[in-house]
């Protein structure tokens, strides 16, 4: 095994085993701090694969913000009832876990048969360099920027609105 | 990994004596950041001191230097108590989690001119790091808040995030603004953009972005958000001592105690550091073009002038004039907090969405038609956007004011004096 | 990072995806719902930057070569701003309905069932 092959082993392992912590803790801020784990491994991912912006950006984005708010609204809750964070133990989980198997299996049958061949990357060095991906954006998806812009100017006043005690 | 190889083949450096300069560059940052947090705890011990006309700590070692290692030694020695029915797991990640941040942040900061010794990475994505950093910086905050199993640090916790959430948005686009003159996210960039000519017309002086009219009003917002963001006073509701006992750390004792204080001091320095870097200019200690007065001396004939300049400019010196910057910057935080009492907790909010954000916006806006249009359009955007700003601001204050008028009326109660009268004939 | 397969970047967004789906199904609590919709939204992340990275794909041959670069990381861009809204107004509805339910567990949220 090549050296990038084991530090890729290594983040992929980061990942399954805190995506695999979401899901089973009991406790809603565990399964939120195994979350923070797998964005931020992912983030190291991404700058693993030259993309400079996406993965800062999934640092800033995600485990800055996303993840803040889920721990913000988790504070707010257990502030009022700290019961209703824990659950009983839940049920029809192994008839969701061959279900969930069968899609991997699915998946990986369709993926990996075509893919095995794909070993060298194809893509520039810079392709994910602030620059290049700041001239894609501000030019030939500029249209798309603006309407996400909107999106989510239309986002904070929706979630404004619906947060907003009434009188 | 593959970063190291690219630098190691442009720099004709093997990839083994790559990697060493790394952890080199590493153990500097570090090191320095973990050895100086004492140094700073007695610099504000003795400075709040003598701002509030005490002496302070002065009995261990010359001037108390050593007060910081007997307060460590006493912290090591006390008990640990961990309170009963804490999640543990989290009770004990969440110092780390704080400490982290502040040994890492530190990564893009470029200390002097020398590539090989600073910054530790000089990537493209240099001020986002910060951002990045800085912003899971609070993670230790909550997470110790909310694992203490007490309301009080869970209030704490809850403010810290909120606060968080309020002033990063203002940060980001104070440090933007700043980008958009240099155009890249590299700090080392900035630098160099501060180290050309003031407003490209003044070839003796630099231009420091603190002298630009956006980068002045950009450095005063960064700088009030920093504070926000490290928690420190006038900023520090999340341990607000009068409110909340401690906040966060209310139920923490010993060395994890002791780690919280670590983490705000060190992040305390490093975003001095971010503010030198992002508007003082980096490591040149004057805003003075010092190989341009260096070339003048020779030509104006005083050549003994010469290399003092350019010594005092150079390589050798800048680690110092930076690490000068970072003082000063730690010692307006200590200034800071003996000064301003604390903001409640409304006025932190409007402050930094009403206040605060719209300023951070507008400057973007005024920043970007300058660089389209040049200075006149630049003063005309600023008296336009200012004037559209007020007008917005005193819109939605003045029905407030009217609503909040109360008419306050003498009435004239009519007073009975008979029981007190019948109360002192009883005694 | 080179000499990694592609395979290998889409076998672990398959799984992120699957653990995703699969906490879907068995927690009742909306906001780990929630996060694992997040998960398997960065899932589909991974794999289209993989795709940018090694452009294996049928569509290069339909569309400029020079293009699969960067498509893929322009998708990415506007899932994390959709995924940005997506939270925000998810957890508003979440406290709204914490507030006028004081329940929040999802199977007995059941109020529109006729």
């Amino acid at each position: 095994m090549s050296q990038n092959l084991v530090l890729f082993v290594a983040l992929a392992v980061v990942v399954v085993v805190s995506a695999v912590g979401v899901i089973a803790t009991r406790h809603v801020m565990r399964s939120a701090l195994s979350l923070v784990v797998n964005f931020f491994t992912l983030g190291i991912l991404y700058l693993g694969m030259n993309l400079h912006l996406i993965g800062i950006g999934q640092i800033l984005v995600y485990t800055g913000l996303i993840m803040m708010l889920f721990l913000f609204c988790i504070l707010l809750l257990n502030l009022g009832a700290p019961q209703m964070l824990y659950e009983r133990s839940p049920i029809k989980v192994w008839a969701a876990v061959l279900v969930s198997g069968a899609l991997i299996v699915i998946v990986l049958s369709q993926v990996f048969l075509p893919m095995t061949g794909a070993i060298e990357t194809t893509a520039p060095d810079d392709y994910g360099r602030v620059r290049t991906v700041g001239n894609w954006l501000f030019n030939k998806w500029v249209y798309g920027f603006e309407i996400s812009s909107v999106l989510l100017l239309v986002g904070i006043v929706g979630s404004i609105l619906v947060a907003k005690r009434r009188g | 990994m593959e970063a190291t190889q690219l630098i190691a083949q442009a720099s004709q450096m093997s990839m083994t004596e790559e990697v060493l300069w790394a952890g080199l560059r590493i153990v500097i940052v570090v090191g320095f950041t973990l050895s100086i947090i004492p140094l700073i705890i007695w610099w504000e011990r003795r400075l709040l001191s003598w701002m509030q006309d005490r002496i302070g700590p002065n009995r261990v070692g010359p001037f108390g230097l050593l007060q910081p290692i007997a307060d460590g030694i006493k912290l090591f020695m006390k008990e640990e108590i961990v309170p009963a029915s804490v999640d543990r797991l989290i009770y004990m990640a969440a110092p780390a989690a704080a400490l982290l941040p502040a040994l890492i942040i530190g990564a893009t900061l470029p200390w002097g001119p020398n590539r090989l010794l600073t910054p530790i990475a000089d990537v493209d994505i240099g001020i986002l790091w910060v951002l990045a950093v800085s912003s899971f910086g609070i993670y230790g905050v909550m997470l110790g808040g909310w694992a203490s199993n007490n309301k009080y640090s869970l209030l704490g916790g809850l403010r810290s995030s909120a606060q968080l959430i309020s002033y990063e948005l203002a940060m980001g686009v104070a440090l933007y603004s700043v980008v958009l003159p240099t155009g890249s996210l590299r700090m080392t960039e900035v630098v160099a953009t501060q180290h050309e000519p003031l407003w490209g017309v003044v070839l003796w002086a630099q231009n420091w972005f603190i002298f630009t009219p956006y980068g002045l009003l950009a450095g005063v917002i960064f700088l009030i958000t920093m504070v926000a963001e490290t928690n420190r006073a006038p900023f520090d509701l999340p341990e607000a001592e009068s409110e909340l006992i401690g906040g966060f750390h209310t139920e923490y004792s010993s060395m994890k105690f002791a780690v919280f204080f670590m983490a705000e001091l060190g992040m305390m320095m490093l975003f001095s550091g971010v503010f030198a870097v992002m508007f003082l200019g980096g490591w040149s200690p004057l805003p003075l073009n010092w190989e341009y007065l260096a070339n003048q001396s020779d030509l104006a004939g005083v050549s003994w002038l010469s290399s003092p300049l350019l010594f005092i400019g150079g390589s050798a010196m800048a680690p110092v004039w930076f690490v000068a910057k970072l003082a000063v910057g730690v010692s307006c935080y200590i200034w800071l907090r003996a000064t301003l009492p604390r903001l409640r907790y409304d006025q932190l909010m409007a402050l930094g969405w009403k206040l605060l954000l719209p300023m951070a916006a507008l400057n973007f806006v005024v920043v970007a038609i300058w660089m389209l249009y040049g200075w006149w359009a630049f003063f005309g955007s600023v008296a336009v956007l200012a004037l559209l700003y007020f007008y917005v601001v005193a819109a939605i204050l003045k029905p407030r004011a009217e609503r909040d008028k109360v008419e306050i009326r003498l009435v004239d109660v009519p007073v009975s004096t008979a029981k007190t009268i019948e109360v002192g004939k009883e005694s | 990072m080179e000499g990694i397969p592609l395979a290998a970047y889409l076998s672990l967004g398959a799984v992120m995806f699957a653990i995703g789906a699969l906490g879907v199904v068995i927690r009742r609590n909306p906001i780990v719902i929630f996060m694992c919709i997040e998960l398997m939204l960065n899932a589909a992340n991974l794999t289209f930057l993989a795709f940018a990275r090694y452009h294996e794909t049928p569509l290069s041959r339909i569309i400029d070569p020079n293009d699969t670069y960067m498509t893929g990381q322009m998708a990415v861009i506007f899932v994390m701003a959709v995924a940005a809204a997506e939270v925000a107004i998810g957890l508003g509805i979440i406290m709204a309905i914490f507030r006028s339910r004081e329940e929040i567990d999802v199977d007995k949220l059941n109020l529109l069932r006729g």
